[in-house]
């Protein structure tokens, strides 16, 4: 069985229908890209495998256990086990970086507070920015933000890290600097990751299998060279960046 | 076209319905987490800074509110008082109307302006910005977190400076009667004394216990429920506002019937003079 599974999920927002009988199989240790155009529902997954949303229709399942019903209590050793990267980072605005990286294991292990110290250092250095530690969030630049939030996704050393649009806002060189980490975190903690992204140079870099996401419904599932090579004209204008005749007719009738 | 209103009516109301009820689930959750967590060290660790926010920051506001709600008082009613020649009586009328009614409800509605719109534009931000989000993702409730110390900062600090808006309307209306208008301070507290009771003041008090919970309540349950960006956080701490203030005066309509009745049941009709 596959580390997480969602069987045949359904979900509208009002009269929209966003996920249509998808169906996803995350194996443990693979580094999954999950691909789509803006809107088309790539964090709703995301957020339906760490039950911040709930299906309309259908299963979640992980590590052998449905989840997708579960009550607000029961998730917690569930959702300790994911580490997720927020579009924006999602900082405590509140907190310096170092409360924030040390929030989850303040909350859910039994350091003493001289290990939960030791351990932002280390988190810190992992994403090479141990200098900021004294800082507030609002202080920091948009990657340093981000760099921050993966030290904090990683604190409790997750078997899962989920990675909502990790490169978006980034200029390439810092954008490259979260593809290296992403690749780094897989290969030294041994983690399964999850990256929501429309970036494909970050796809390319990171991922062990890319799916696509199109109405609801994947459309691609394969290899980097897979999809590089694939008939399939909708995953072939996503991947080399290209609008369609249609797209192209709106703007030119202004 | 009369279906077409009937539609938009019948829209309105569920609308209107499914908020009720959601207001009603988050507020039955507050308490079940109050229940669940209300005497753990990271509760009362939580609830410090909150009761510095609400209670410490509020105290001028609450002050200057007070202050000249009894002074304007005074100068209202002197005039009728003196034509009566009955202005050393004058501080019963202020002094009840102070610490029953206008004291609680001032205080209330200043707070639900200064600290109701603070927590909700606080939580808004948090909500819009994902850290609601990321809270429960670390496995941590958002209500248990950010809620119970912010409600209970609100429950408890509201009775405690509507004490000091009270007792800062009394000096305000004793200060105008005695400096400015020349009425004698001795027979002005001994008839203070005569119409202001306990029972009036508790009244006053278990009032503002009630409007602090609706203040903690709605404006926490109006930040985790604002929409998305700027105008969707700011429409948030509105309605927020608004929303306080109408369940305050109309909490307030319903209390003041309630005693009024308990209270003459308890002890008859009794004269302010």
């Amino acid at each position: 069985m596959s580390l997480i599974e969602l069987r045949s999920i359904v979900k509208r927002f009002g009269r929209q229908l966003v996920l249509n009988h998808l169906e996803l199989s995350v194996e443990e240790g693979e580094c999954l890209v999950i691909l789509g155009a803006s809107g088309s529902g790539k964090s709703v997954i995301l957020k339906h495998i760490v039950g911040l949303l709930e299906p309309d229709e259908g299963q979640v399942w992980f590590d052998g256990q449905r989840v997708d019903q579960l009550g607000e209590r029961a998730w917690v050793p569930v959702r300790t086990q994911f580490g997720f990267l927020f579009q924006m980072g999602a900082l405590f605005d509140s907190m310096s970086v170092e409360e924030n990286v040390a929030f989850p294991m303040v909350e859910h292990s039994r350091f003493s507070p001289s290990e939960i110290d030791t351990r932002v250092g280390r988190w810190l250095g992992l994403v090479g920015l141990p200098e900021v530690r004294q800082k507030m969030p609002g202080e920091l630049s948009g990657g340093q933000r981000k760099r921050v939030a993966l030290a904090r996704a990683i604190a409790l050393e997750p078997r899962v890290i989920l990675y909502d649009e990790p490169t978006t806002g980034l200029d390439p060189i810092r954008a490259d600097v979260i593809n290296e980490l992403i690749i780094k975190l897989q290969r030294e903690l041994k983690v399964t990751s999850i990256v929501v992204t429309h970036d494909m140079a970050s796809a390319f870099k990171v991922a062990t299998r890319l799916v696509m996401l199109s109405e609801g419904k994947l459309i691609f599932n394969g290899s980097a060279q897979e999809i590089q090579h694939t008939t399939n004209p909708i995953v072939r204008r996503f991947v080399l960046g290209e609008a369609d005749e249609e797209e192209l007719a709106s703007i030119k009738s202004l | 076209m009369p279906l077409g209103i009937a539609e938009q009516v019948g829209f309105r109301a569920t609308l209107t319905l499914a908020e009720l009820g959601n207001f009603f689930v988050f507020a039955g959750n507050t308490f079940r987490w109050l229940l669940a967590t209300l005497f753990r060290p990271k509760t009362i660790r939580l609830l410090l800074p909150q009761a510095f926010e609400v209670g410490v920051k509020s105290v001028p506001v609450v002050a200057i509110t007070g202050a000249f709600i009894g002074m304007v008082m005074a100068v209202e009613t002197v005039t009728q008082f003196k034509a009566i020649g009955q202005e050393n009586r004058m501080g019963v009328l202020i002094n009840l109307s102070v610490v029953k009614q206008i004291g609680p409800v001032m205080a209330a509605v200043m707070l639900a302006g200064r600290v109701g719109g603070a927590l909700t534009a606080e939580l808004g931000t948090m909500n819009v910005t994902e850290q609601l989000d990321a809270l429960r993702v670390m496995g941590s409730d958002p209500i248990a977190y950010l809620v119970v110390p912010r409600f209970v900062a609100c429950l408890l600090l509201t009775p405690i400076l509507t004490m000091y808006s009270d007792i800062m309307g009394v000096i305000g209306g004793w200060f105008i009667a005695v400096f400015f208008e020349g009425i004698a301070s001795q027979p002005y507290w001994a008839y203070s004394a005569m119409g202001v009771g306990w029972w009036q003041l508790l009244e006053g008090l278990v009032n503002s216990f009630f409007f602090g919970a609706v203040i903690g309540l709605v404006s926490c349950y109006k930040g985790f429920h604002s929409g998305s960006g700027a105008q969707g956080v700011g429409r948030a701490c509105t309605e927020s506002f608004v929303a306080s203030f109408l369940v305050i005066i109309v909490l307030n309509f319903i209390f003041a019937q309630v005693s009024q009745s308990m209270y003459y049941k308890i002890y008859g009709i009794t004269g302010l003079f």
